[in-house]
């Protein structure tokens, strides 16, 4: 008796197998290393390993490795985290035209491993270092800007088909076309009814007067604000790329949330400052014939708008944008060939540059303006409850005369610095955001502190777990072994498992382990216990072997059941943090009822299994 | 054999006196919680938290002195773990979200004793997140205490489930008794034990109550009171070594663990030591007063999850 078929063995031998396999690559140390991918333009190719590695020599860096990834990068690796620098420093200094560099880890894993796909654990940024925020989405603001825009293009559509209305109103999240006679009205509800298929139209003929009323539908609604978080997501993506750092992580969380993840990064303020920009820049021809007196006094020439340049004087632009932010495919800073001063060089798209080319023929001589549109959000309380406040901010940065006709690529200056010139090119170069953002959660760890998290968690699992080892080594002897060893095994499982599932472990998750090493053992010791209580009430050894597992069994699943219970609630309700507490404890707790009932079994029943016994050795 | 000789005590004759104890115990929690509250962490208050660390030991007030110059608001200044590392919390002000706070203080301590500062963290909760996270949390342990509570009903029959549920509220609000008494700071990782501590409360209640059963169907005779007695006499030395195991871990991530770990390890310390006790006297002793009678348990399902056999 108290022995397993063959294939609950084998079964068991392969499940320690795979997990002693998946575990193993958490052994290796972490190299520091430097990603390198190709600038705007540029490829990495089999040239770009020698042309890295010969700036490395040249600057004395010793490389350790350096190999082509996929994606088009490369990772070089060094000994220490100094020559990391140092190396980073040489390849910015002479290749920074074709090539960004970006700091990170890499496991040193030997080739098979690799090949197998086999990665170490990801560590939570409180264990490496680097920069969580969670960004706030203002949807309503985006959905503002949608009925905006739907009223300009409403506006422009009964414009051109010559259809006439007398006004057109915002009324809350309504538009109201108000007309002068019924048959107007209809003509026009035709119209805009075949052009405008995302909104819904109803005729109203109370107080207003004769009424066409335009909504956004909620289904219509839920999709611009879908768009507007997809858009700032792509928005932010491009930003954290163009800021080169490695993995970096930019994902949705619920409606109206973004996580942005940077393991690694270590300036939180300029981070904040690129990722919360929302500036654009605009062209507008300056309004030579209208007086600006005027304007100032309330007297608007038709077709201008009032503008501030940077010393606050007030300038009259007209109406129309010639180019919009969005329509630039690529920008760079630079510095300006005949005055020296900081510049922008901006290349539009085909429609942009023909635009521009148009507009350009046709006002040669003429002054043009370059606006600079920042949103900035500001949140306050008010009654105790936040109201926040989006203000646009728009400045005529710079006029110059149109000399010639020109398209596809120009410059722009006027820029207060040359580090306002970087930021601006990178910020036209990602797109403008779709919605106003707001930073509303930060958690920056720095690499010390992340490294001492390392260092106190790997000690306080060492020396809980040798704690428990020695306990039972000593009061259970050989059964007590059996449970030391099944409870390594769980260890390297719970390692196995998280790799497995790509979660990322974390001081918290760190706990959770060691919570688990000094529950696991609690399995056994139901176990045990009923066995010394069988062999008490004198059952013979085997019998009471069989008769100890099988009692115990129903109260090691409800136990587990119960706090599996309360790690799920934890996992499903809780953030960051308690998450990665959650979710070690529930793979504890689902490893640790494997090893403790079958794996202990099994390595009982090969010990003890089909012999004659006087005694057991409890 | 070696093993821990357990005398067969009648601790159930106690309970008269274990529930004067707990009920002492209760109404000190209970009115440290509405007298002092909770001193609720920046999780779910909102604010910032910057941890610096020093190349030399930090002067103190040099910092305070420091940070004066600037408009901050209210700056708490004080040491955390060693004399070198240096825990500032600003509560959040009128102007909320403002996330480049951390920023502004970081350069005035930069700018007051340049080359010796050292960003080690910062954490910055808006306030309606924090709103969130709190009422997340809140949550979390409804749903979990209901989850359980059905489980335990299922399992076993509702007078456990009251006395198991009773166990390990008493558990949980001891916990939050001593943090508002020492005005410990109560953060989402303390949270997150005190829902640790519920599983495991009941973990070490389900354990007895197990057996309970068992004893209900195996003995033909014996009053509810004397198979409960019995019961927890028979499960003792599993309850004092696994208590002791989980201790002795604890013991080593508050030791270990690092100063961001030690709220979470206390509570935890307190609820283990907490839910052995009460798993004796409070769950055991609620089922008896409950009255729960053998034919009670007669009709459960018998049944075994998992065929645990070869």
């Amino acid at each position: 008796m108290n022995r397993y078929p063959l294939w609950k063995n084998l079964l068991i031998l392969g499940v320690i197998l795979v997990g002693l396999l998946l575990a193993w690559p958490n052994l290796y140390s972490q190299d520091p290393a430097i990603e390198i991918t190709a600038a705007r333009g540029q490829n990495i190719s089999a040239a770009s390993l020698g042309e890295i590695t010969a700036a490395l020599e040249n600057a004395k860096v010793p490389l350790k490795h350096i190999e082509v990834l996929e994606g088009g990068k490369l990772l070089a690796r060094f000994n220490s985290a100094g020559e990391q620098l140092q190396a980073q420093d040489a390849i910015d200094q002479t290749l920074s035209e074709r090539y960004r560099t970006a700091l990170t880890q890499s496991a040193d894993l030997p080739g098979w491993m690799r090949w197998l796909g086999l990665k170490p654990m990801n560590l939570g940024l409180d264990l490496r270092g680097g920069i969580h925020v969670v960004i706030d989405v203002d949807l309503e603001a985006a959905l503002e800007q949608a009925i905006e825009r739907y009223s300009n293009d409403l506006r422009g559509q009964l414009r051109e088909q010559k259809v006439r209305y007398l006004a057109i109103n915002r009324d809350g999240e309504r538009l109201q076309i108000i007309f002068e006679d019924a048959a107007t009205r209809d003509t026009a509800e035709r119209q805009l009814r075949r052009e405008f298929s995302g909104l819904s139209f109803a005729v109203s003929d109370d107080a207003g007067g004769i009424t066409l009323l335009a909504s956004l539908p909620e289904a219509e609604q839920r999709q611009i604000k879908d768009f507007a978080l997809e858009q700032n997501i792509t928005t932010l993506r491009n930003r954290v790329n163009a800021l080169g750092i490695a993995e970096p992580s930019i994902a949705r969380q619920g409606e109206r949330r973004i996580v942005v993840q940077l393991p690694g990064a270590q300036d939180p303020g300029r981070l904040k400052e690129i990722l919360g920009a929302t500036a654009t820049l605009e062209y507008r021809l300056v309004d030579t014939e209208g007086s600006v007196a005027d304007a100032v006094a309330g007297r608007m020439p038709v077709g201008s708008k009032l503008y501030k340049d940077r010393d606050g004087q007030p300038i009259l632009l007209k109406r129309r944008v010639i180019v919009t932010g969005d329509q630039i495919t690529d920008a760079s800073a630079g510095f300006d060939s005949q005055s020296g001063t900081p510049a922008v060089f901006v290349n539009l798209d085909g429609q942009g540059a023909r635009r521009m080319h148009d507009v350009t023929t046709e006002n040669v001589g003429k002054p043009m303006a370059v606006v600079f549109i920042e949103n900035r959000t500001t949140t306050k309380l008010v009654n105790g409850e936040p109201v926040k406040t989006t203000r646009k901010v728009e400045e005529v940065i710079s006029v110059a005369t149109i000399r010639e006709p020109f398209g596809r690529r120009f410059q722009t200056t006027g820029l207060d610095s040359s580090t306002e010139a970087h930021n601006t090119a990178l910020l036209l170069r990602s797109g403008a955001l779709a919605a106003p953002i707001e930073i509303v959660e930060e958690r920056t760890i720095g690499p010390s502190l992340g490294q001492d998290n390392i260092d106190q968690g790997l000690n306080s699992v060492l020396i809980g777990f040798v704690l428990v080892v020695l306990f039972m080594g000593v009061y259970y002897r050989v059964f007590g072994l059996v449970a030391n060893a099944v409870l390594l095994l769980n260890l390297v499982l719970i390692v196995a498992v998280l790799g497995l599932l790509g979660a990322t472990l974390t001081m918290p998750g760190i706990a959770g382990i060691v919570l688990t090493i000094g529950m696991a053992v609690d399995a056994n010791v139901l176990i045990f216990e009923r066995i010394r209580e069988e062999v008490r009430i004198g059952n013979s050894p085997q019998a009471s072997i069989a008769a100890g597992y099988e009692k115990a069994l129903s109260s090691i699943i409800d136990a587990n059941i119960t706090t599996l219970i309360a790690a799920l609630m934890l996992f499903s309700f809780g953030t960051g943090p308690v998450k990665g507490f959650a979710v070690t404890l529930a793979i504890g707790l689902v490893t640790s009822m494997f090893t403790a009932i079958t794996c202990s079994r099994a390595a009982i029943n090969l010990l003890f299994g089909g012999k004659r016994l006087k005694s057991l050795p409890v | 054999m070696f093993a821990i000789q357990l005398p067969n005590l009648d601790f159930l004759a106690q309970r008269r006196r274990a529930l004067i104890f707990s009920g002492a115990l209760m109404a000190i929690s209970l009115l440290s919680l509405l007298i002092f509250g909770l001193n609720r962490g920046l999780d779910f208050t909102g604010g910032t938290l910057i941890e610096v660390g020093y190349s030399q030991p930090a002067d103190l007030a040099a910092v305070r002195t420091a940070l004066a110059s600037g408009d901050f608001g209210t700056v708490m200044v004080q040491q955390f773990g060693s004399t070198r590392d240096v825990l500032l919390r600003i509560p959040p002000v009128g102007e909320v979200n403002d996330a480049e706070l951390s920023q502004r203080v970081l350069k005035v301590l930069n700018d007051a004793a340049p080359g010796q500062v050292e960003l080690r963290r910062v954490e910055f909760v808006g306030p309606q997140v924090g709103k969130e996270l709190a009422e997340q949390s809140g949550l979390a342990v409804l749903f979990s205490v209901i989850g359980i509570l059905i489980y335990v009903a299922l399992r076993f029959e509702w007078r456990f489930s009251v006395g198991a549920i009773a166990a390990t509220l008493h558990d949980a609000l001891l916990i939050l008794g001593v943090f508002a008494l020492f005005q410990l700071d109560f953060d989402l990782n303390v949270l997150a034990a005190v829902l640790t501590v519920i599983g495991y409360s009941l973990n070490d209640t389900i354990v007895v109550f197990d057996r309970v059963r068992e004893n209900f169907r195996k003995l033909r005779k014996g009053e509810p009171l004397e198979i409960m007695n019995q019961s927890v006499n028979e499960t003792m030395s599993r309850t004092i070594i696994t208590a002791g195991t989980v201790l002795f871990v604890v013991l080593a991530l508050y030791s270990f663990g690092g100063e961001s770990l030690r709220g979470f390890s206390l509570a935890l310390m307190i609820g283990v030591i907490s839910g052995t006790y009460s798993t004796i006297y409070i769950a055991s002793a609620t089922a008896v007063m409950l009255g729960v009678s053998r034919a009670d348990l007669m009709r459960a399902p018998v049944e075994s999850v998992i065929d645990g056999r070869p």
